[in-house]
């Protein structure tokens, strides 16, 4: 039945030793349609016509909302990760949220970066506290206490129990980012993309956006299936040193 | 400073941030591999891939 080879297919997917296997099949494929992706969107970014009011400083969107958009994302893969931790007890979901983690934290960091980088020319200031800087502000300090939270407990199960919770609790978060410019009077503009009428963006600058936004994506689960890979890989480094000292300690007694 | 200036800046953040992220992966995977490969060589093998001769 197709319904129980696809519970099959994801069963499979998760032992670690598949999804090494997996990873180990795709990774060179995600990386090089990344790299392609990243060629043409570049490409674009810079030989597209600059904007009537914003001049050339437009080019700055290219990287700033591909980099917030992934903020979000990759905290949404963590929460989805969190609830396989907390409701299935799945080792390889555990193995995901805390391997995005330090993703999430550069794409937001480049977020942040780049939104002040192109609020100073724009709006005359590097930053205000408005409610859309100040809860991806909140949202980078978040991906910071899960990366210190994780590294500060040694047993990986406690750690991702703890985490999951954690994530799970911060997620309110997300909606409030995306939402805080239509809640809120905010400097920072409402959405022009994503919206429920249709994007009000010029086609100029609409495709090497898209582009870009792919290019990031799949930069960003490159990166996670990799970090993920790291991850089994350091928990079967300290799973066999464990061993190895049971096996020393026994040949002593 | 000139809007380049800030174009420029923001690239260079973004492939500067982008590029720490894929050399830590890279580089934690490496490392990751070469521990491994030292347990192998040192003979200590996962329960599942020992053969019924290790096991004996």
């Amino acid at each position: 039945m197709p319904e129980s080879l696809a519970i099959t297919k994801f069963s499979d997917l998760a032992n670690p030793t598949r999804f090494l296997a997996l990873a180990a099949r795709i990774l060179p494929f995600m990386a090089a349609i990344t790299a392609i992706l990243f060629a043409i969107g570049l490409y674009l970014s810079f030989t597209t016509e600059g904007d009537y009011q914003q001049g050339q400083t437009v080019r700055i969107m290219y990287v700033h909302v591909p980099a917030a958009w992934l903020s979000m994302m990759c905290y949404t893969v963590m929460a989805i990760s969190a609830i396989g931790t907390l409701v299935w007890r799945h080792p390889l979901a555990d193995v995901s949220h805390k391997a995005a983690a330090p993703l999430g934290a550069g794409f937001t960091l480049i977020a942040l970066a780049t939104g002040s980088l192109w609020g100073k020319p724009m709006w005359g200031t590097w930053w205000v506290w408005d409610a859309r800087l100040t809860s991806v502000f909140v949202l980078f300090l978040m991906y910071l206490g899960l990366i210190a939270l994780n590294r500060a407990m040694d047993d990986p199960s406690r750690a991702a129990r703890v985490s999951a919770v954690l994530i799970l609790v911060g997620f309110v978060n997300i909606p409030i980012i995306k939402f805080s410019v239509d809640w809120w009077n905010t400097l920072h503009q409402p959405a022009s993309v994503m919206r429920m009428d249709g994007p009000t963006i010029d086609p100029e600058f609409l495709w090497p956006l898209l582009i870009m936004a792919i290019a990031f994506t799949l930069l960003f689960f490159t990166l996670h299936v990799m970090a993920m890979r790291n991850e089994i890989w350091r928990r079967r480094v300290t799973a066999q040193r464990r061993m190895a000292a049971r096996m020393a300690g026994g040949r002593e007694a | 400073m000139t809007h380049t200036f800030y174009i420029a800046m923001s690239y260079a953040v973004t492939a500067l941030v982008t590029l720490c992220l894929i050399g830590w992966v890279w580089l934690d995977g490496r490392a990751r591999q070469r521990e491994l490969a030292e347990l192998e060589a040192s003979g200590i093998r996962r329960r599942s891939s020992q053969t019924a001769g290790d096991r004996a």
